[in-house]
């Protein structure tokens, strides 16, 4: 009698046990899926910078930057005559 | 019918006597089974599990490669000069892909080709053709969209240089397979190579990534090169040289900037140059880095060294009259002279004017060893190891073979080839208190220590104190004059060596540096064959470098040394330096 019972719940933990260990490498499996995700968006995002980078510079390369300056907004180097010097403040 | 039932223990078949090979032979039977199955498991289990584990975990294991990337080159101040972003390339099996007319149309859509191309590479014999080969990410997914059979993709990195043929020598190029070819990017591809890794994952059915079984490798990622280089100032340099260029229709040409105090490259333009992001058609002039890879006679911008060396040897004095009258000096049966008769000059005026007879008989006055040795230690005739590809040392014979001409012509820049780096460097001497540190290509964290002495520094201050009388009116040099600052430099008007004679070409040169004060920038310049009209260094190569170092040291924020009024430009001509 007390065996039997004893056995009932012998099976019933490794049931249980068995079905966690089924479970935990389910959820591992899934967040794995997860981290997955997230890491192939850090490196899209990654490439994407790269491009941003690419174009950030080819925005202000020197050559289109003096181009707009001189043809767009007019600008020019002032006259040597016509530029003040700063002296640093001592102590700053 | 009623029977009779008998218990089973008393049935009277158990007292039946058996015959004994019957309980034998299945004793037999039943044990060579059990044989055969334990045998079987072990055969499987011991012997063959290598075998049946590999085609289990082939069923849902892969290896999966992770490509690494190249790295970034960046300017000193993180302005991205070059960086890889991925592309994928289109092929095809052509005989897998058997395209109706309708999808052949839309793929040439897509791709912006002409159908009958595609149709052209589809018809290919071979088993593998590039329809297009590296197309923005985008693209390529709106032809994957066309599920189109036997056409594949295939991802590939490209390299892209924002900056174009501002920097194009400098930076080099990477060829197909992202490995460098050219310039900085072959002298690091170490370092900015990365190299690719693989990992083994569990695959579910819908070919998702459920389990990091292990990785194999792991990636290693191509390390950012930081350049020493100012983009700013790479950009007035190559901008102005290329205007000076089409004003004096010049072949050729190239600026170095050199930061005096760090040996730090901050600029290095050639022309002609060409697009790194578009290199069909390009011709090996254009390829060429010239500043390191050519060599020229620097003429008289190696006079200050002969000078110095005659001032550390105790020779000369800052003020030692020369008598250079009658402007002819012959020595063996060569005659050298000066195209303007000077009379006595100081020392100091030798360098002023330019006077090639002051030069020689400041040279004679010294031993070729004495002065090989400080060509030598110039870092002259040998290469600077920069690890730039075809970096030359120029040329200079040993001491023991020159005839006393050959002394005396080199004393002013004839009969002794150097780069255009070579040069800038050398010229570090006179720029610091006659201590050469070595040059650097990679941006330092601190300036380098006191590097090689050359000249004591009294001397070095001296020179300074004569290339400044240079470019003030009464000099060779009144052009490289700036606005605000001190400047010190020196001119070089040579004849091309063309078949071992002196051709009616020139190659016009000024090296110099600013502010004379506390020298911070040196800036070499180097025209080569100006033909129109105008050839002198004073007038061709002075004018860039004064645009160059002026911008350069606003763009830096030097202080200026000197009161800043607009320039006096004297109405005469300047001195015109002997050849």
């Amino acid at each position: 009698m007390t065996v039997a019972r004893l056995n009932l719940i012998l099976v019933m933990i490794a049931l249980a046990c068995a079905l966690s260990a089924v479970s935990a490498n389910h959820r591992a499996r899934k967040l794995y899926t997860e981290l997955e995700a997230v890491q192939k968006r850090m490196r899209d995002l990654e490439v994407e910078w790269g491009q941003l980078q690419l174009e950030q510079s080819t925005l202000a390369a020197h050559v289109r930057v003096e181009k707009a300056a001189r043809e767009k907004l007019g600008m020019k180097p002032p006259a040597p005559g016509r530029i003040i010097s700063v002296d640093p403040v001592p102590g700053n | 019918m009623a029977q009779k039932s008998i218990k089973f223990s008393r049935s009277p078949l158990l007292s039946e006597r058996l015959p004994p090979w019957r309980q034998r032979l299945v004793l037999v039977v039943l044990l060579s089974a059990f044989v055969t199955l334990i045998a079987r498991s072990l055969y499987l289990q011991g012997f063959n599990n290598e075998f049946l584990g590999d085609k289990g975990r082939a069923r849902f294991e892969r290896v999966l490669d992770i490509s690494a990337t190249r790295g970034r080159i960046t300017d000193r101040h993180g302005d991205v000069l070059a960086v890889s972003t991925p592309v994928r390339s289109i092929w095809a099996i052509p005989e897998d892909a058997q395209l109706a007319p309708a999808q052949a149309r839309s793929l040439a859509a897509l791709l912006d080709m002409d159908v009958r191309e595609i149709n052209r590479k589809l018809a290919s014999e071979r088993e593998f053709v590039y329809v297009k080969r590296q197309l923005p990410p985008e693209l390529a997914d709106r032809v994957t969209a066309l599920q189109l059979p036997g056409i594949h993709q295939k991802n590939e990195y490209r390299r892209y240089y924002p900056a174009g043929e501002v920097m194009a020598h400098m930076l080099g190029f990477t060829g197909v397979e992202d490995a460098g070819q050219e310039g900085i990017e072959l002298t690091f591809n170490e370092q900015l190579s990365g190299k690719a890794g693989s990992r083994r994952v569990i695959k579910d059915r819908r070919g998702n990534v459920v389990e990091d079984v292990e990785s194999i490798h792991p990636p290693l990622e191509g390390k950012d090169i930081v350049l020493a280089m100012d983009s700013k100032v790479q950009y007035l340099a190559y901008s102005h040289l290329k205007h000076a260029l089409e004003e004096h229709r010049a072949k050729a040409g190239g600026v170095v900037v050199l930061d005096a105090r760090s040996g730090e490259i901050l600029a290095l333009a050639n022309l002609p140059t060409y697009n790194p992001n578009n290199r069909v058609k390009l011709i090996g002039a254009q390829l060429r880095n010239r500043a390191l890879t050519d060599t020229f006679e620097p003429g008289s911008t190696l006079k200050p060294f002969t000078v110095a060396l005659a001032l550390e040897k105790g020779k000369v004095r800052f003020n030692t009259p020369i008598q250079t009258a009658p402007g002819r000096m012959t020595i063996g049966t060569a005659t050298i002279s000066d195209a303007h008769m000077h009379g006595v000059l100081t020392v100091a005026q030798v360098i002023q004017k330019s006077s090639n007879i002051g030069a020689a008989k400041i040279a004679l006055s010294m031993t070729p060893d004495e002065m090989w040795t400080m060509f030598d230690g110039m870092g002259f005739g040998a290469p600077l190891k920069l690890g730039f590809p075809g970096e030359v040392g120029g040329r200079l014979r040993p001491a023991k073979s020159w005839r006393p001409i050959e002394q005396a012509t080199m004393a002013y820049g004839h009969g002794i080839s150097v780069t255009l780096i070579q040069l800038a460097r050398a010229y570090q001497a006179f720029a610091r208190d006659g201590d050469l540190v070595p040059i650097s290509l990679a941006r330092l964290d601190a300036p380098p220590a006191n590097g090689k002495q050359v000249f004591s520094a009294q001397t070095a201050q001296e020179v300074r104190a004569m290339l400044e009388m240079a470019v003030l009116p009464g000099g060779t040099a009144p052009k490289a004059q700036i606005a605000g600052y001190r400047v010190a430099g020196k001119t070089g008007t040579a004849h091309k060596l063309e078949g071992g004679a002196y051709a009616n070409k020139y190659v016009a040169a000024f090296v110099g540096f600013a502010p004379a004060s506390e020298p911070r920038l040196i800036v070499a310049v180097m025209i080569d064959e100006p033909s129109n009209g105008k050839y002198y260094g004073g007038d061709v190569a002075a004018p860039v470098f004064a645009q160059v170092m002026a911008g350069s040291l606003r763009t830096l924020g030097v202080a200026p040394d000197a009161p800043l009024k607009p320039l006096v430009m004297t109405s005469v001509e300047p001195v015109r330096e002997e050849m």
